[in-house]
C-alpha cells in the first residue's frame, strides 16, 4: 500500500528529492515521497557495496520501477556502513514506507558541515510545489 | 504539457480518473492509473480496460481488394472469411516490417486494418501509393474509438458470449453497438470493441461500471511482453525480418506478397540472428538498447509483475537462440546474468 504524501521535520533534504536523517557522525539517507511517487512501484534497488564512498551530489545507487530507472543522489558525502537489506529484497518497502523501513543505506559522514547545506522541511516542501 | 499531442476521445475520462498522462507516439495517453504492477495484475486474475483508441484503423475496400491485400500483406488474406480477423504483416521488398496490424474481414471485398498508433500515416501512405485500380484505401481512424477489455471476466462482466479467437461481430456493450473483435495484446481472453467517436464515453463508462478496471499504457507493455508479443519500433522494425523474428508463421511463403523471395532466402539458409526471449538469472532490470554479451541487443525489457523477475527479448546470434543458452546483459556497464527461455515466458496455468 502505498504511502500517502508526507515530509517530516526532522530530516533534511537534497533538491534532487532524497533526504538524510543526521544522527552524530551518521546519517540514513532514503528517497522522498515525492520521488517514489514520480517512479512509481519500485522493483529494483542497486545497492552500492558497504565500504563504497558516497559524494554529495553524486550518483550512489539506482531505483527502478517498471517503467523507469533513476539515479539516487548522495545529499552528503561519506563511507557507507550499511545497505537496507530488506529493499533489496523487497523493493516496494519505499513506497510503503519512505522514511521509516524504506531507508536505503548508512553512511558515515566525512564532512558534517555540508550538513548545514541541505534543505529543510519548510524549503524542500517549497521546492516541491515547484515542480 | 505540449500543445500538439493529440487526445483521444476519453481523454477527459482519464484525468478525471487520475491517470498519470504520458506523451506516446504523439499521443497524450495515460501511463497507469491505480499503477503499473496492480492493473497488470487485475487484467491477469479478472478484467482490465485500456484505450487504445490511439490506433490506426483504415479501410481497403473494393472487387480487387482482397487480392491487393494478399499481394501486401505476409499472411494469407483468402483463408478469412466473412467474421475472421488475422494477426499478419505489412512487409517491404527487402522482408522487413513496415508494421503489424490485425486485418478483419467485414464482408466480400470490404476489410479494416487496425495498425499501431505509430505507424497510421506510414501504413496509411504505404497502402494507398500501391493502392490499384478497384480498391479503395481510406483512413478512417479519426472516426473511431476502440476499447480493449481484457483478462479472464472480461465477457462474462459485458455479458458476451464466447466466441473463437480472431473472430468478430457486432454486438451491443452497455447499450453502445459496437464492433466486437476477439483479439488483444496481452495473452488473456478478451475483445477489442470498436465504436463511433461519439459513442466512446458511454461505452468507456459502461465497462469500468461492470468491473473493468481501467489500464494503462504501462501494464500493456508489461502483459504484451510477458506474453511475447512483438512491439513494433521495439522488437521489429523495417530494418528486421519476420523469420528472424519468429514470425514465420505469420508469412505465407507459399503466396506471392511483397518481400516473399528475401524472406525465402532467410528461411532456407536460416537466420544469422534470432529475436528470443529471457529472464533474468540477477536482480535487474533489462531495458531496450542494452548490449547482450557475444553480439546482441535488448529490444524489449522489463520487470515481469506476474514472475517477479526481469525479462526481455532481444536478437542474438543464432547459434545462442537455443533455449537454456546464459546470456550476460550489460545493465548500465555492469554484467547481468540471464537465461534464453521459450516463447511465451508467462504461461497461464491451467
Amino acid at each position: 500500500m502505498a504511502a500517502s504524501e508526507s515530509y517530516p521535520d526532522d530530516l533534511r533534504y537534497h533538491p534532487e528529492h532524497d533526504w538524510a536523517r543526521v544522527a552524530g557522525d551518521e546519517a540514513f539517507l532514503g528517497i522522498t515521497w515525492y520521488a517514489q511517487d514520480s517512479l512509481g512501484e519500485l522493483v529494483h534497488f542497486e545497492a552500492p557495496e558497504v565500504g563504497a564512498t558516497v559524494t554529495k551530489d553524486g550518483a550512489y545507487a539506482e531505483v527502478e520501477s517498471v517503467k523507469a530507472v533513476s539515479d539516487v543522489i548522495a545529499p552528503l558525502s561519506g563511507e557507507v556502513v550499511e545497505v537496507n537489506q530488506k529493499v533489496v529484497d523487497e523493493p516496494e518497502t519505499v513506497n510503503e514506507d519512505p522514511y521509516g523501513e524504506g531507508w536505503l543505506v548508512r553512511i558515515r559522514l566525512t564532512d558534517a558541515d555540508e550538513v548545514g547545506g541541505l534543505l529543510d522541511v519548510d524549503a524542500y516542501r517549497a521546492h516541491v510545489a515547484e515542480q | 504539457m505540449s500543445a500538439t499531442l493529440r487526445q483521444t476521445p476519453l481523454h477527459d475520462a482519464h484525468v478525471s480518473l487520475g491517470a498519470r498522462m504520458v506523451p506516446f507516439a504523439g499521443w497524450d495517453m495515460p501511463v497507469q492509473y491505480a499503477g503499473v504492477i496492480a492493473e497488470h495484475l487485475e487484467v491477469r486474475a479478472r478484467a482490465g480496460a485500456f484505450d487504445v483508441s490511439h490506433m490506426g484503423q483504415l479501410h481497403v475496400d473494393g472487387p480487387s481488394a482482397q487480392a491487393f491485400l494478399q499481394s501486401v500483406l505476409s499472411n494469407d488474406v483468402d483463408r478469412l472469411a466473412d467474421g475472421g480477423a488475422q494477426y499478419t504483416l505489412l512487409t517491404t521488398e527487402a522482408g522487413g516490417i513496415v508494421d503489424d496490424l490485425i486485418v478483419y474481414r467485414l464482408g466480400h471485398g470490404s476489410f479494416l486494418l487496425v495498425v499501431n498508433a505509430g505507424n497510421r500515416q506510414i501504413a496509411y501512405e504505404w497502402l494507398k501509393e500501391r493502392e490499384p485500380r478497384g480498391v479503395d484505401v481510406r483512413d478512417a481512424s479519426d472516426e473511431y474509438a476502440l476499447v480493449a477489455v481484457q483478462g479472464p471476466s472480461s465477457l462474462d462482466l459485458l455479458g458476451l458470449a464466447d466466441a473463437p479467437a480472431f473472430t468478430h461481430a457486432m454486438g451491443e456493450v452497455a447499450g453502445v453497438e459496437a464492433m466486437v473483435c476477439r483479439t488483444g495484446y496481452t495473452g488473456e481472453k478478451g475483445v477489442e470493441l470498436l465504436c463511433p467517436v461519439d459513442d466512446a464515453v458511454a461505452l468507456w463508462d459502461g465497462v469500468l461500471a461492470r468491473g473493468a478496471e481501467p489500464c494503462g499504457l504501462g501494464a500493456r507493455d508489461t502483459l504484451r511482453l510477458e506474453v511475447c508479443y512483438p512491439l513494433h519500433g521495439n522488437d521489429i522494425t523495417q530494418e528486421t525480418d519476420a523469420i528472424s523474428a519468429g514470425l514465420g508463421w505469420v508469412c505465407a511463403l507459399e503466396t506471392d506478397f511483397t518481400g516473399v523471395d528475401a524472406l525465402r532466402r532467410v528461411k532456407e539458409r536460416g537466420p544469422e540472428r534470432r529475436l528470443v526471449a529471457f529472464v533474468m538469472e540477477e536482480k535487474a532490470v533489462p531495458r531496450q538498447g542494452m548490449p547482450i554479451a557475444g553480439g546482441g541487443e535488448v529490444t524489449s525489457g522489463t520487470h515481469s509483475p506476474s514472475l517477479d523477475v526481469g525479462i526481455g527479448m532481444g536478437y542474438v546470434p543464432a547459434a545462442r537462440a537455443e533455449p537454456g543458452t546464459e546470456l550476460e546483459i550489460d545493465v548500465r556497464g555492469r554484467p547481468r546474468r540471464a537465461r534464453v527461455v521459450q516463447k511465451p515466458i508467462y504461461r497461464k496455468e491451467h
